[in-house]
């Protein structure tokens, strides 16, 4: 490490933000400006304002750069993440490279994480003059040029990621459209009717799935996985695995022969949710885009035992195709939008509500699946044995949500859908009872609040608790062979044993299982619930930490079908802005090695995530590939003879930032 | 916080990566959840970036201790910095540990972007266990009383002179 080597002098301006009072009301602000300007000698003009990201404020910094000839600018204000790019931009205005300026964070890391105004003065003074003192040391940076690539990977062909692709393709622009199941449609596809409206589910999506499948500007993957992804914002490339169908596309015609000759039946786990049976060569439901079948290789019988082939017998255009292997396809992207979905919480891990053990106890998606006239019940609302009507139901809310031993979030749909289940109960069955038991009525939305007032005069008993227990164990007359739902009253406060002949378990929403490794992949953050972390929780839902990745749908967090295609629709409109932009501009913030001084040690190669350090042989010296390098700087620490620099984050600028930060207790020893 | 301003209060510098603790530090602000203000922090853009000089740099020049902070690891916006961080971390430690300096002192914390509680609790933490150890004083506690290296543990510590003087 380098100490530095000459002192430089130059002209700082120090802007200290009141921020109304969320800065002003714990730190003396005029104290931290006088002093900066007194005990700082690179410090020419130092301020106070109150609020510097207004347009006077900026017009400040502006007017002093010009007439005062500053020639590095520090504003100490909120976070970094929140105006740094509003002064640079002022900087900029003004002639100074944006570069040359830096920001204290005196707010989100002071004013607000402390009650102690005379701790919080010093800390301010701590942060600012650490910021005078690393951006003497700044350098002019220039940004980097990128290209962005007008093709867009979209993974996932639930609501959310077909909103997104048609909304792109409409516009013009080429999308690869990735899918995990055999047909694109997602959950969505499952639902029978949609609330509050209580439009047929099937109805509505299945004109997008077929728009989607037959846009011009849509290649569509189903039955593909995204295996890798490497590059940036604009450039990335995208190896993708299309999983052998064991079908030719190009000679299928979707007759569906293949399925009705072929003579194995299993039970249907992923679309019927283990309620109804399908074939191995199957079409997951009729609606299905693509309209290919697929040989689920794990149960056929020519697989499993090498003979049978019924399917391709019969097929008329020889489409079946046994020796099919999966196939990698490789392309290009600029942007990506993973709307990945959600997995529906396991109700099984609750024991106590006799999921799998009590045979009329329902998860919600098997009595959507039930109530669907495409259903494994013809929509006929039916006990586990196949034909008793039910005369009474329970459903029971907050099923994995609100509940600190599974998930404490609310999943946001299950009482709306609880609701809609009551409905259609009162529908089909006019004259058994509905019970709902549930912790909070939650009905935000639009017609949302109606309907349960609705539902309120079909008479269905609401009953406000959470279940302690569903049981078959009958204790009182009227209750034998039937489910006692037991629950606290709490409206009336009394404990009530409900006995009905069908419970249902309206479970809430959860990140997919393999959301981590997605999150990996995609190089996007994830958050302890396995929710794909967004880059600002209000102003930037759609947008990650990662450039030109985004995401949709209720891979973010639990969300219903409109909000899920509001997100679709608004990461279609980030990335086609970027592609109409065509250039983007990158930070500079990369690594460079000085090659005179390389010792081609190679130490600094094993260290890159990125593979952008390259080693010449004949020269002996390492080199970065600034297009690959991202500027993490783990390379600058690493570097035994600190030859290479990290722009924006050199040695220098770290080492008088922390001399900075030290003013008031440093002392130079040894 | 403190309201007799006359007990010892240590001076603690923050390596926040850009990623995840730097903003769990703006989310625990946000959030307006109260922590000590005794840490300092300096944005990296990632833990990996923390070169251990830095840290011997802030000790050296008066700072009670060190907090390095990342993302979990698995989570890291370059992959695996934070890893990289905790392998030069331990060794840094160890070198500590000879030169007497209390593990308390420098630390190592994962919090993610989502986790302003877990970084607010961790100041709180350090800052508790520097304070109940007091100053460091590199210059006595390394560097012995004449800052020539004779001090009771410097039998170990050959080239603590070197060390501090990189």
């Amino acid at each position: 490490m380098t100490e530095k080597s000459n002192q430089h002098q130059e002209r700082v301006g120090v802007y200290v933000c009141h921020c109304g009072t969320n800065i002003a009301g714990v730190v003396d602000v005029a104290d931290v400006a006088a002093w900066a300007g007194e005990n700082n000698k690179n410090v020419v003009i130092s301020r106070d304002y109150k609020f510097m990201c207004s347009s006077l404020g900026q017009d400040l910094v502006e007017a002093d750069i010009r007439e005062q000839g500053l020639t590095r600018v520090v504003v100490a204000a909120c976070s970094p993440h929140m105006h740094e790019k509003t002064f640079r931009g002022a900087c900029e205005r003004a002639g100074l490279n944006p570069f040359l300026f830096e920001m204290a964070n005196i707010r989100e890391h002071d004013s607000w994480a402390t009650n102690d105004k005379v701790a919080a003065t010093q800390k301010a003074k701590a942060l600012v003059n650490a910021a005078i003192d690393r951006v003497v040391y700044n350098q002019p940076l220039e940004k980097i040029p990128v290209e962005i690539n007008p093709n867009t990977l979209i993974v996932g062909g639930g609501i959310a990621g077909i909103t997104a692709a048609l909304e792109l393709a409409d516009g013009g622009n080429h999308v690869y459209l990735v899918e995990r199941e055999p047909s694109i449609g997602g959950h969505m596809a499952q639902l029978d009717k949609t609330f509050p409206t209580l439009d047929c589910s099937a109805c509505i999506l299945t004109p997008k799935m077929v728009e989607a499948g037959q846009h011009p500007n849509i290649t569509l993957l189903a039955y593909s996985e995204v295996e890798n992804v490497d590059g940036y914002v604009g450039n990335f490339t995208v190896e993708v695995r299309k999983k052998a169908r064991y079908v030719k596309e190009e000679l299928c015609t979707g007759c569906g022969i293949c399925e009705e000759k072929c003579p194995m039946k299993v039970v249907d786990d992923v679309f019927e949710a283990g309620l109804g049976y399908r074939k191995v060569i199957y079409l997951p439901f009729p609606q299905a885009v693509p309209k290919y079948p697929v040989i689920d290789k794990e149960n056929c019988t020519y697989f499993l035992r090498g003979k049978c082939k019924a399917c391709q017998i019969f097929c008329p255009t020889e489409a079946i195709d046994f020796e099919q292997e999966d196939e990698i396809i490789k392309f290009q992207v600029g942007n990506i939008i993973v709307a990945t979905g959600y997995d529906l919480f396991d109700a099984s891990r609750i024991s106590q509500y006799g999921y799998g053990r009590l045979a009329n106890v329902f998860s919600s998606l098997e009595f959507e699946r039930m109530v669907n006239a495409a259903g494994p019940t013809d929509g006929n609302i039916v006990l586990r044995d196949g034909i008793t009507k039910p005369k009474s139901v329970a459903i029971i809310h907050c099923v994995g949500s609100r509940d600190k031993n599974y998930h404490e979030y609310c999943s946001k749909v299950c009482c709306m859908y609880s609701l809609k289940f009551s409905h259609l109960v009162h529908e089909r069955l006019p004259d058994a009872d509905v019970y709902e038991f549930y912790i909070d009525m939650r009905t935000p939305g639009k017609g949302y609040e109606e309907f349960y007032h609705r539902l309120l005069e079909e008479g269905t008993h609401f009953i406000r608790g959470r279940v302690a227990e569903v049981t078959d164990a009958a204790r009182m007359p009227g209750e034998e062979g039937k489910l006692i739902v037991q629950a606290e009253d709490t409206l009336i406060g009394k404990q009530r044993r409900i006995p009905v002949d069908m419970v249902i378990l309206s479970a809430g929403l959860e990140a997919r299982h393999d959301a981590k490794e997605v999150s990996q992949l995609f190089k996007m953050g994830c958050d302890f619930d396995g929710f794909f972390t967004e880059r600002h929780p209000k102003l930037d839902p759609v947008a990650t930490m990662t450039e030109g990745i985004f995401i949709a749908g209720a891979c973010q967090g639990p969300k219903d079908i409109p909000d899920s295609v509001a997100q679709g629709a608004a990461a279609a409109a980030r990335v086609a802005s970027l592609i109409n932009q065509g250039t983007v501009m990158m930070e500079p913030i990369r690594a460079y090695i000085n090659e005179d001084l390389c010792s081609g040690c190679r130490i600094c190669n094993n260290m890159c995530p990125y593979n952008a350090i390259v080693f010449h042989e004949d020269r002996d010296v390492s080199e970065v590939i600034t297009a690959l390098c991202q500027g993490c700087g783990t390379c600058v620490a690493a570097c035994p003879s600190g030859i290479i620099s990290g722009a924006h984050f050199t040695n220098d600028q770290v080492c008088s930032q922390i001399e900075g930060v030290l003013w008031d207790v440093r002392e130079v020893v040894g | 916080m403190t309201d007799t301003h006359n007990q010892f209060e240590p001076v603690i510098v923050g390596f926040l990566c850009n990623w995840c603790s730097y903003r769990a530090a703006d989310l625990a602000g946000t959030a307006r959840i109260k922590y000590e203000p005794n840490m300092r922090p300096i944005r990296v853009m990632c833990s990996g970036r923390v070169d251990p000089q830095f840290v011997l740099k802030a000790l050296r020049e008066g700072a009670d201790g060190v907090l390095v902070a990342g993302c979990h690891p698995g989570e890291c916006h370059y992959v695996n910095g934070n890893i990289k961080a905790q392998r030069r971390f331990i060794l840094l430690r160890r070198m500590l540990r000879q030169l007497g300096v209390e593990d308390e002192r420098v630390q190592l914390v994962w919090a993610s972007a989502s986790e302003g509680n877990v970084l607010a609790a961790k100041v709180d933490e350090m800052t508790a266990q520097v304070r109940a150890l007091g100053p460091l004083n590199w210059g006595k506690t390394v560097l012995g009383e004449n800052g020539n290296g004779e001090h009771p543990a410097a039998e170990n510590i050959p080239a603590a002179e070197e060390v501090a003087n990189v």
